[in-house]
Parts: C-alpha cells; sequence; structure tokens
C-alpha cells in the first residue's frame, strides 16, 4: 500500500446531500493506505449555474482551487486534486484545460489569480478518485484487501454524464469499465446496462433537492435509468456523483406514482460498497443516512449461477 | 558555363548567331491591360541590351499573337523570346510551341508573369507598370544566357500491367486487351471481381451483381492477351514512364491452378463435415472449411486451401480426402511462394477501397447487438449465393417485421471520414427497396440529405418513395436496446430527430443496417510508396488534377482507375477505367514519351561523393557509383525539381535552364531596374 | 412486479411512457383546440443576422456553428430534446437565420442539463453545449429567460450565494427556489426534506470560506 496522500475538493454537496459520499470514500482510501488532505479554504467550482451567467468568472473559481492546490503541494512537479462529484469533476478540469493554453482570458485569469496572492503555473491535475482507485491504487490491491465480498450482489454501475464528457480522461467515453472493474474486484456482479453515462439530470437539480417547473422532463430522465437498471436484475444502483445519487436516490416514490411504475432500488455510492467489503464499519460509510438501503441475501447456488441465474 | 574572370557573361551562340531578343508583352484583354501600361512596357524593352524587336497584342496566346513571334523568327529578326503575359502554368507550353514552330529551339524561351505576378496583385497602376518593368528586364537578361536543349525521348514498352481485379481493373484490362496489348491483371484475392461480386442486385436498375459482372470476369479469363495472376499481389517497382519491371508475387493455393477445373468435390470430401472456419466472402456471416472458393463464379474456378485452417498443415496428420476426390490429380502441398519479373510501358492502379468499421462506433451497436448488421452483411444475406442463400433472416433465424437503415456511419463525421462516401444513399435507398420486396418488412431511413445526382437516381429515390419506405430525415445518434414503453420491449430502439416534422421519435426495429462509408484500402500507404505515387490526406490515390486530369498520377505512366481515387459509384468507375486504358494506350502507341527538358545533371569533377543528393530525389532519379564515387542522374525519371541542386554543397548538382548565371542574371536584371 | 397501467395526467409532453400523446377528453377539446390563424412569415426586416456571430464569439470554437448541416444528431441524442420548444438542431438554424427573438426566448437553454452529450456526437465537432450556456448568458442579461422557470431562477440565486460566501449551502438555496417559484411545491418536498434533515444531509449552517473578500475581488477583476 503507498503511502501516498492527495489534495482532496470535496465540492458544495460533500457537506449536504452527499455526506455519504465523503464518508465513505474518507474511510475507503484510509483503509487502502492512502491520504486525503481536504483543500483549505476550498470555494465553490461554479458549476453549470456558474457559466451560465459569466464564463471567465466561472473559470476563475474554479481555478482558484487549481491554485490553492498548487500552492499547498509538498513536491515540485504534477499535483492531483481528487474531486469526487462528477459535476465538480468537471469544472475543474474544464478550467484546468483552459488555463493549459494561451490568450487573453489565461492572461486575465492568472493575473486575477497574482492579484490575491495566488501564483498558479499550470501544474495542478484533476483526478477522480475512481481514476486513482483504479489507476493508481490498482484494482489488484483492492481485491487483496477485501475481506467480506459482496457475494454475487448485483451492482449496475451508473458513471453519470460528466465522467466521460467532454472530457473522457481515463475510461472509454461509450463504454466505461473502471466501475464495473471495481465492482467485479470486490466481489458484486457486475450489470451490463445501455445507460450507463446517460444523463440523469442532475444539474437542473443543482443546489438542492427540488422539482420545479419541469417535473416530468427532469423525473423523466432518473426514471428510465432506475426502471432499465431494475429490468436488468440490478440489486442496487452505484453512484460516483452526489448530485447523481440524489437524483435516483430521492424520488422514487413520486416516480413510483406519475409514471406508474413501481420504483424501490437502493443506490448507494461505490465507495460504500466498496467499504462494505473492506469490512468497514456501516455507520462509517455513511449507510444510515440512505433514503434506503439493503443488500439482498443471495444462496451459494445464485452466486454461482451469476449472470445465468438470473431471474 | 563559367563566368570570365571581371566581364559580363557572354551569352552562347545560337545556331543563328548571337542574341536577338524579341519582346512580346500581352495585354490579355483587360487582365493586364487595365492595370499595367502595356505601352510603357514594350517602350522600355525597345531600349535594353539585345532586344531587337518589342511588341504588344491583345491576346498573345491566341493565333494572331503567336503569329507574331513566328514570323519574327522567320524573318531572322530575333532568336530569343521572351513574353510577357500570364503565368508559365497557363501558356508556357503554347510559346514554346510557337518559338518552335518558329524554328528556333524552345528552350531560348522565357516568359515573365505580368499578369499572376503583377497585374492581378498590385494595387497601384503606376507600381504595377513599374514592376512589369522589372520582370521583363529580368526575363531579357536570362534569356540571352538559354542554353539549346535537345527534347529527347525514351522508348516505351508494349505492354500494360492493371493492379486490382475490381470492376475498374477489369474494364481497363479488357479494353487495353481488345486494343491489342498485352495486359497483367494483378489481383490480391483468390479471384476477380472486387466489392461488386459481393452485391446481389446494383443501382439504380437492379441489375444483378454478378449477371452483369460475370460476362466480363468470363471475358478477363477467355481473352488471349490477359495474363490473369490472382492470389498475387506486386512487391516491387522500378523504373520510370515507359519502362518498369514490376516483379509480382504468387501465393500458393496448394492446388494446380492449370489443372484444377473447379468442380468442387474436393470441398465436399473435406474430413471438416461443416465450415469451421470464418468465411470472409460472406463478412464473417458463415463458415467454410480450410478448403474453399469464395463464390460458384470465382474467377479462375479453382479452390484454394487456407493454410493456417488445413489439418494437413498444421498437424500433418490427415486422411487428405481431398486429394483422393480429385479426378486431376491437382493438389500440390509442396507449392510454395513463386514470383514474376515483368517489364511493362504503363501502369493502372485500381485497387479498390475498404468500408468503414462500424466497430469504431460503439453508439451504433455493431458487435454489442446481434441484430446490427452492415451494409455489405446485408447484400450477402440478399445475395442467393450468400449465407442464408437470399433470404432476409436475423442471426436467430427469425424475420425482421422492421428495419432501420442509418445512413452516413463514419462518413460526414469529424470524428471519422470528414467526406460524403457518395454511393451510400443510393445503396441504403437500394436495400431499403429490396428489402421491402423481399419480405414486406416496414422500412425506414435515417438521413442527413438524399444525394442521388446520377443518372436514373433520382427517379429510383422516386420509385422508392411510392414504394411506401418511411423517410426519416434525422440523423441517428445511437441505437439502443433500452425499452421505454411496452412497444419497444425486446426490440432495438432508434431515436432520432425527424426534422422535417419537428418532432423526436423513437422507432424499435427488429433490424438495423449500417450504410458504412468509403475508406481507402488499409495499405494504401505501402501501395502508393511501391508505385512513386501519391496520397491524399484522406488517404486515396491522389490524380493529377481533380477536374482535368483524374486518371493520371504526378508520376508518368501509372494511371488511376476507380475507388482508390475516391469514393465512387460503379459507372463512375468503369469511365474512370475506360479513360485510365485510353491514356495508358495514346502512351503505349506513341511509342515513346517526351522526357523533361531541364533536367538536373551531376557536373562529376565538382562532385564531393557526399550522398546528400541520393536519399533527397523524391523520384528516386539519383543513382551512386560506388566505384567511381559519383552520383549521377536519370534524366528520363529527372523531374527538375531542383531539391538537389540546393541541396549539393559543392555546386555540382546543377540544373538545365536553371544554373546559377541564369538565376543570378535574372535577379539582375530586376535589380539593375529597380 | 408487474408493470401498472399508464394513467391518463394533465401534462401535455409528447415523450411518455406510451410513446403516444395523452389522450384528448372528449370531442368537444378536438374542436376548439386551433392555433391562431394569422400571418407567421419571417421577414428580413425582423431578422438580426449577426446573432449567430454574436454566440460564435463568445463560445470557443463557437464559429464552427456555421458549418452546421443540420443532421439532427444533437436532438437524436439529448436527453431532454422532446421537452424543448426547439431542439438544439432547431435552435442552432434559428440562430443562424437570425431569430434572434425567438431563440432567446425559448426555454431550451434552461431546459438543457449540459451532459455534452451533443458536443460529443456533433459530427461537426460544434460546441453546442457552451453556445447553450452562451444563450443563457445573453438570455439574462437582456432578461428575455421565462419568468418563474426553475432554471433561471436557481442560476441566479446560486450565483448570489457564492459570490457571498464561496459555497453554497442545499438547504437554503433549495427554499429560495421553492419560494421563488412554486411555494406549493414545498409542501409536497417537505416529508423528503424532513427525512434528509435528520439523517444529516441537509446542513442548516451556511458554509462559507474564509476568504470572501479575495474571492469578490476576483470575480469583479474578470468579470466580462
Amino acid at each position: 500500500m503507498s503511502a501516498r496522500s492527495y489534495a482532496y475538493y470535496p465540492g458544495c454537496s460533500s457537506k449536504g446531500v452527499g455526506r455519504a459520499y465523503e464518508e465513505s470514500l474518507l474511510a475507503v482510501f484510509e483503509r487502502l493506505g492512502v491520504g486525503l488532505d481536504e483543500l483549505e479554504d476550498w470555494n465553490c467550482c461554479g458549476a453549470t449555474a456558474w457559466p451560465s451567467v459569466d464564463q471567465d468568472q466561472a473559470f476563475a473559481l474554479a481555478a482558484r482551487n487549481l491554485a490553492l492546490a498548487e500552492e499547498r503541494a509538498a513536491a515540485p512537479g504534477p499535483v492531483d486534486l481528487i474531486s469526487p462529484c462528477n459535476g465538480c469533476y468537471r469544472a475543474l478540469l474544464k478550467a484546468q484545460r483552459a488555463l493549459e493554453g494561451h490568450g487573453g482570458t489565461v492572461e486575465k485569469i492568472t493575473g486575477a489569480l497574482s492579484a490575491i496572492g495566488l501564483d498558479y503555473t499550470g501544474r495542478t491535475r484533476v483526478r477522480h478518485p475512481i481514476d486513482i482507485l483504479v489507476n493508481e491504487i490498482g484494482i489488484d490491491a483492492i481485491e487483496r484487501a477485501v475481506v467480506r465480498p459482496l457475494s454475487g450482489v448485483r451492482v449496475a454501475s451508473y458513471y453519470g454524464c460528466l465522467l466521460v464528457r467532454p472530457y473522457a480522461t481515463f475510461d472509454d467515453r461509450h463504454n466505461p469499465t473502471s466501475m464495473d472493474r471495481l465492482i467485479a474486484a470486490i466481489g458484486g456482479e457486475p450489470v451490463d446496462w445501455p445507460l450507463k453515462t446517460r444523463c440523469c439530470g442532475g444539474s437542473c437539480y443543482c443546489g438542492g433537492p427540488v422539482i420545479g417547473v419541469m417535473p416530468e422532463a427532469t423525473m423523466q430522465l432518473s426514471h428510465a435509468l432506475l426502471r432499465e437498471a431494475t429490468k436488468r436484475g440490478a440489486d442496487v444502483v452505484a453512484t460516483i456523483c452526489s448530485l447523481c445519487h440524489f437524483n435516483l436516490e430521492g424520488f422514487q416514490d413520486r416516480m413510483t406514482r406519475r409514471f406508474g411504475h413501481p420504483h424501490d432500488i437502493p443506490v448507494a455510492f461505490i465507495s460504500q460498497l466498496i467499504g462494505l467489503a473492506l469490512g468497514i464499519d456501516e455507520r462509517r460509510l455513511g449507510l444510515h443516512r440512505l433514503l434506503r438501503w439493503r443488500l439482498p441475501e443471495r444462496t451459494p447456488a445464485e452466486v454461482e449461477g451469476g449472470a445465468h441465474a438470473r431471474a | 558555363m563559367r563566368e570570365p574572370e571581371g566581364g559580363r557573361r557572354v551569352p552562347p551562340d545560337s545556331p543563328n548567331g548571337g542574341p536577338k531578343i524579341g519582346v512580346y508583352v500581352c495585354h490579355c484583354g483587360l487582365n493586364i491591360a487595365g492595370k499595367v501600361d502595356v505601352g510603357a512596357v514594350v517602350e522600355f524593352a525597345a531600349s535594353l541590351p539585345h532586344v531587337t524587336v518589342a511588341r504588344d497584342s491583345k491576346f498573345m496566346c491566341s493565333d494572331p499573337g503567336q503569329e507574331l513571334i513566328q514570323q519574327d523568327l522567320r524573318d531572322g529578326l530575333v532568336n530569343r523570346v521572351v513574353v510577357a503575359s500570364c503565368s508559365p502554368l497557363m501558356h508556357e507550353a503554347t510559346f514554346r510551341r510557337a518559338t518552335a514552330a518558329g524554328g528556333e529551339s524552345p528552350s531560348h524561351f522565357q516568359m515573365a508573369s505580368i499578369r499572376e505576378h503583377v497585374a492581378w496583385v498590385t494595387a497601384n497602376g503606376d507600381d504595377a507598370t513599374e514592376k512589369a518593368k522589372a520582370l521583363v528586364a529580368g526575363a531579357v537578361r536570362r534569356v540571352a544566357l538559354h542554353e539549346v536543349l535537345e527534347p529527347r525521348r525514351s522508348p516505351v514498352r508494349p505492354d500494360v500491367m492493371v493492379v486490382g481485379g475490381g470492376i475498374a481493373g477489369i474494364h481497363a484490362a479488357l479494353t487495353l486487351a481488345d486494343a491489342g496489348k498485352h495486359v497483367y491483371l494483378v489481383e490480391r484475392e483468390t479471384t476477380i471481381g472486387g466489392h461488386m461480386a459481393k452485391f446481389d442486385k446494383t443501382f439504380p436498375t437492379l441489375d444483378c451483381a454478378a449477371c452483369i459482372l460475370t460476362p466480363k470476369m468470363s471475358a478477363v479469363r477467355a481473352h488471349p492477351n490477359i495474363t490473369l495472376w490472382t492470389y498475387s499481389d506486386v512487391v516491387a517497382v522500378q523504373g520510370y514512364a515507359g519502362d518498369f519491371r514490376v516483379r509480382v508475387r504468387h501465393r500458393p493455393r496448394y492446388v494446380r491452378e492449370d489443372l484444377c477445373t473447379g468442380c468442387l468435390a474436393c470441398i465436399d470430401a473435406c474430413v471438416h463435415k461443416q465450415g469451421k472456419f470464418e468465411d470472409e466472402w460472406n463478412e464473417g456471416l458463415s463458415k467454410r472449411k480450410p478448403i474453399y472458393i469464395p463464390f460458384p463464379q470465382a474467377t479462375p474456378p479453382v479452390v484454394v486451401v487456407d493454410r493456417d485452417a488445413c489439418i494437413w498443415f498444421k498437424t500433418g496428420k490427415c486422411p487428405r480426402t481431398c486429394v483422393e476426390a480429385c479426378e486431376r490429380n491437382a493438389f500440390d502441398f509442396e507449392q510454395t511462394e513463386t514470383y514474376d519479373e515483368v517489364d511493362v510501358g504503363a501502369i493502372i492502379l485500381a485497387t479498390g477501397y475498404r468500408t468503414f468499421d462500424a466497430s469504431r462506433m460503439p453508439e451504433y451497436g455493431y458487435g454489442l447487438y446481434p441484430n446490427v448488421y452492415t451494409s455489405l452483411e446485408v447484400e450477402r444475406l440478399l445475395n442467393a449465393a450468400g449465407p442464408t442463400g437470399g433470404e432476409v433472416v436475423l442471426r436467430d433465424g427469425s424475420r425482421p417485421r422492421t428495419v432501420g437503415i442509418i445512413h452516413c456511419v463514419g462518413s460526414r463525421d469529424a470524428k471519422h471520414n470528414l467526406w460524403c462516401s457518395k454511393v451510400c444513399c443510393m445503396y441504403s435507398l437500394k436495400l431499403a427497396h429490396m428489402v421491402k420486396e423481399r419480405i414486406g418488412a416496414e422500412v425506414y431511413n435515417f438521413y442527413i440529405d438524399m444525394r442521388t445526382p446520377g443518372k436514373g437516381y433520382e427517379e429510383f429515390y422516386d420509385k422508392v418513395l411510392r414504394e411506401g419506405v418511411h423517410m426519416v430525415r434525422g440523423r441517428v445518434a445511437g441505437v439502443t436496446d433500452e425499452a421505454a414503453s411496452p412497444e419497444e420491449e425486446g426490440h432495438l430502439v432508434i431515436r432520432a430527430e425527424d426534422t422535417l416534422i419537428g418532432a423526436v421519435r423513437r422507432i424499435p426495429v427488429d433490424m438495423v443496417i449500417l450504410a458504412v462509408g468509403i475508406e481507402p484500402q488499409p495499405d494504401a500507404q505501402e501501395v502508393r510508396r511501391l508505385f512513386n505515387v501519391s496520397c491524399g490526406s484522406e488517404g486515396f490515390f491522389t490524380e493529377r488534377h481533380p477536374k482535368l486530369a483524374p486518371v493520371s498520377t504526378f508520376t508518368d505512366g501509372v494511371f488511376l482507375a476507380g475507388a482508390c481515387q475516391g469514393p465512387k459509384d460503379i459507372p463512375e468507375s468503369v469511365a474512370q477505367a475506360g479513360a485510365a486504358a485510353a491514356e495508358a494506350l495514346a502512351m503505349i502507341d506513341r511509342g515513346h514519351v517526351m522526357l523533361e527538358a531541364s533536367t538536373a545533371f551531376i557536373d562529376d569533377a565538382a562532385c564531393s561523393g557526399c550522398k546528400t543528393c541520393v536519399g533527397l530525389c523524391p523520384f528516386n532519379a539519383i543513382s551512386f557509383d560506388e566505384e567511381r564515387k559519383k552520383a549521377s542522374v536519370n534524366e528520363v525519371v529527372c523531374k527538375g525539381c531542383g531539391i538537389c541542386v540546393g541541396a549539393c554543397p559543392s555546386g555540382a548538382a546543377q540544373q538545365h535552364l536553371f544554373t546559377d548565371d541564369e538565376i543570378l542574371s535574372e535577379i539582375e536584371g530586376v535589380l539593375a531596374y529597380v | 412486479m408487474p408493470v401498472q397501467s399508464v394513467p391518463a395526467t394533465r401534462d401535455r409532453g409528447i415523450d411518455r411512457p406510451s410513446g403516444r400523446p395523452a389522450p384528448r377528453s372528449g370531442n368537444r377539446s378536438k374542436r376548439t383546440r386551433w392555433r391562431p390563424v394569422r400571418d407567421q412569415s419571417k421577414f428580413e426586416a425582423q431578422l438580426e443576422p449577426g446573432f449567430a456571430e454574436e454566440i460564435a464569439a463568445e463560445v470557443e470554437g463557437g464559429e464552427r456553428l456555421h458549418q452546421c448541416i443540420q443532421c439532427g444528431t444533437c436532438s437524436s441524442v439529448c436527453p431532454l430534446s422532446a421537452y424543448m420548444d426547439l431542439t438544439p438542431r432547431r435552435l442552432i438554424a434559428m440562430a443562424r437565420a437570425g431569430a434572434r427573438d425567438d431563440v432567446l426566448h425559448s426555454v431550451s437553454p434552461w431546459v438543457c442539463t449540459s451532459c455534452y452529450a451533443c458536443t460529443i456526437e456533433c459530427p461537426k465537432q460544434i460546441p453546442i453545449t457552451e453556445i447553450m450556456h452562451a444563450l443563457r448568458r445573453i438570455s439574462l442579461r437582456e432578461v428575455t429567460y421565462p419568468r418563474r422557470f426553475i432554471t433561471p431562477v436557481m442560476t441566479r440565486e446560486f450565483v448570489d450565494m457564492i459570490q457571498d460566501r464561496g459555497r453554497s449551502t442545499e438547504s437554503w438555496i433549495s427554499l429560495n427556489l421553492y419560494l421563488k417559484t412554486k411555494p406549493t411545491e414545498l409542501l409536497k418536498s417537505a416529508p423528503t426534506g424532513v427525512r434528509l434533515l435528520r439523517k444529516g444531509r441537509l446542513g442548516i449552517r451556511r458554509e462559507s470560506i474564509k476568504a470572501r473578500e479575495d474571492l469578490r475581488a476576483m470575480l469583479k477583476a474578470v468579470a466580462s
């Protein structure tokens, strides 16, 4: 196990609806011997709301975090900044890419950063925790650390849209497999389904659990996802974004009423599932914070049969 | 020609004495005269040393204009000609001919471009006139130093090689053979016929592809003037226009071509009771045995043994029932690769295309969902000689009731190929018609634009519309098996914006056909290096001129025909093949090629043997004599590009008509005036 | 579990589970529902031809919108295109035609969820999502966005909060949103809110950064 430690950008949702994501992520990384140091005085990434108002300001917001990470880095060279929420991941990555170029915008932003005492030289690399788990810590290391495999629990991995769009940095854009490989490594059975990266409508909810004047449109997206996952036999949907998680989890009863299709499937963060397999306490993983949670008991025969044992 | 100490350069004498330069300034209507004061240029020219005549004309390139030059030459008033007009690319050849017609060497001519280089690019009239005068002054000084270059010719060998046995290659070979020329037709596959042999019917006439192709294939085989080499490829090409030496490799079939009659008894007798290996001819939709023939009318009708699949080759233990079954004793498992070297005067490249690999677009589900097919696979399904005997059935044996055809797969797409593949709209309409006719399915075509420009094509579109094929104008982003409603269960779903009615539609289908585009062959780069031609950025072979020279290349003697030059349909491929054959024929029948006069040459005395020039020559025209340690230029291949001249550190490499003196004197002429 | 039949509702969206529009009740509605019969031509005087350039100037790579071949791939892949009044493809066409007013009053940019599927699939690599953002920006500047529509209201709230404190507190944003768009929703969502509160997922305390002044100064310095 490496004694590495990464700069960690929580994002606004980690303290709110996505609290369990942060809890479980920190627990899992700690168990795997990797530190996550919360970036001090991080500010909001700007999400999707800010580019709707002012693109340069959106870049600046995100850039302040990139600059903070660079400043706090102990060693020279590239600085990894872990961003668990897909929305923040994209916003920060977009700013990172923009500042790798040249031109008026770059100068304006780096100038404004300097004016508040932050010099950014472009060393920060925004990374997703899944990228770190699969490509830095490694599937093998995780597999070795498993003490309570998931025993054939069927997991539909929901990657979300912003993980692979517009930048697909560590996984295939049309058919990503990182989460599925992690699920397999912890003893679960990955469910193959076609909606891995179809948007859940998260940004329409950004900022909180609101359904405003377009309930059908946004609920329809999550409804389609859950319907398909259930149809393919999933016991639980795994997510890697606080907003996606809340969307899929928070309105199942309303969807059932609205669309006449029963929705009752637990949605968990993949870090919670990994944490379970690593033997971490349920409470520490924030499982009690989920609005619905259960895992099926699988008979040995069912586990043996795998995909063919699906009802 | 060396400069004498401290004196002017001495112009060489022409057969008619010292230089008497005639300057002819063209008005080119108003193109030049509208900006440049032609009269002033003429007056100025008359004042220059050695200029005996200075005239102007409205259109120098016209007959009267050319007659001016010729008359002065005949009258002995001039023996060097300068024309100040358009660019050399336009009319250098014209004026050189005029000079020759007047009895003077055509190399005693120089052009000053005062249209493209002056009138068309200078804003102010006075500036333009001054610049024109300067260019004329340069040309006058230069032409005085031009040497006489005898036009040379090189003989052309009488035979022709056609590389590629698809419809284009076949047609070119037949045309040349009918003209009495001997043709070597080299085809990489075990049979000629190309892609066309795989189709069922061809648009817009719905002719059966095999019915119109096989007579030509038979004709090729039967023609006394065609040497048909299948299962062969070209491995080396040496030489130059009119005299190519080509080395061809023949791969072993393990069956003697001269004995096999194509009775196919051996295939039945093979120890494999059923096919086990992917049948490439059927696009992987069926399996074949290690011994096979691609299709019944394969030409030549000779079976082939797949060495990698055959038990005899893999283990040495097989009763070889195939040999037993052969009444002609045609088997020869000891066969090895053989080679032939032939000399030909011209080469026609007709190597065809490949289709876009649909697995590069995972969003369409090819390879993921079994009911997603490419158009070529469906051609095989429709073909009576194909894997399903002409039945349109899915991999599970069921018949599709609804079919979606997606246009522009891999084409018109910045992520894959930018170009339009030209034939896909038509073949998609054809497939729509055929599927509907065969099984009565509901057919939906999803397109961006409907491209039906050829003869009878728009009428074909009209016919298909009348038959009730649904046209949805909207490019499909992806195919899914997600069912959003009960009617979609168990189907593939195509979601597209029907831009014409202005609504997003979800259409459940049983079968998806991807209209894959046309791409260059994967080995196009290797092939082009072999034959010394170029490829465009998209990978198709480059023609000499897209409008006026579509079948020749920048390598004299190598011609192009068919889709290897760019996506095209069968009538165009055949037309191009005929054109390529005609141009090759012109070369062969003329019997000689005229060689570029201003070639490079190496001054032996100055050559230090550094070999810098050898590798730089893009036409492989420079060879190195290891004994003498001197480079020399093959003037037949040399195109006069000047790269070696520029690179030579010792100044040994020089170029006729572009010697240092000639170039420097032109510069001096310009500077002296300016 | 068996799938229950779909109940009829009052919504008029087309992209319903059954794929068919909601059945109209009674003949009376069929006969009285007709579009106004008036001249809907677009005359050159009403159109503003520089609009496409205006958008392109705001977006990196935006000039590629001139190369749009109107294939409709964006609408095909957009998960919300069926809910938009102007599909992404149509929006681009209208922008090019100079129908500035129609485009800026469209709800489409506010329905867009920024999933970038259109941008990825576009065969001309037009940055469509960024164009949607640009349209939002112009729409906010010129106050043409739909009234009391959730997305622009949320955008404003969000931006104000970040400007003030540097981080967003979901509970407070949600509250403001409900109050400013549809207060009755508050009652409907209350139970979920309470559950979240109990599970510690709805912080009441306002999140804030320390360097608030710095942030504000920086934002001011880069404002367009």
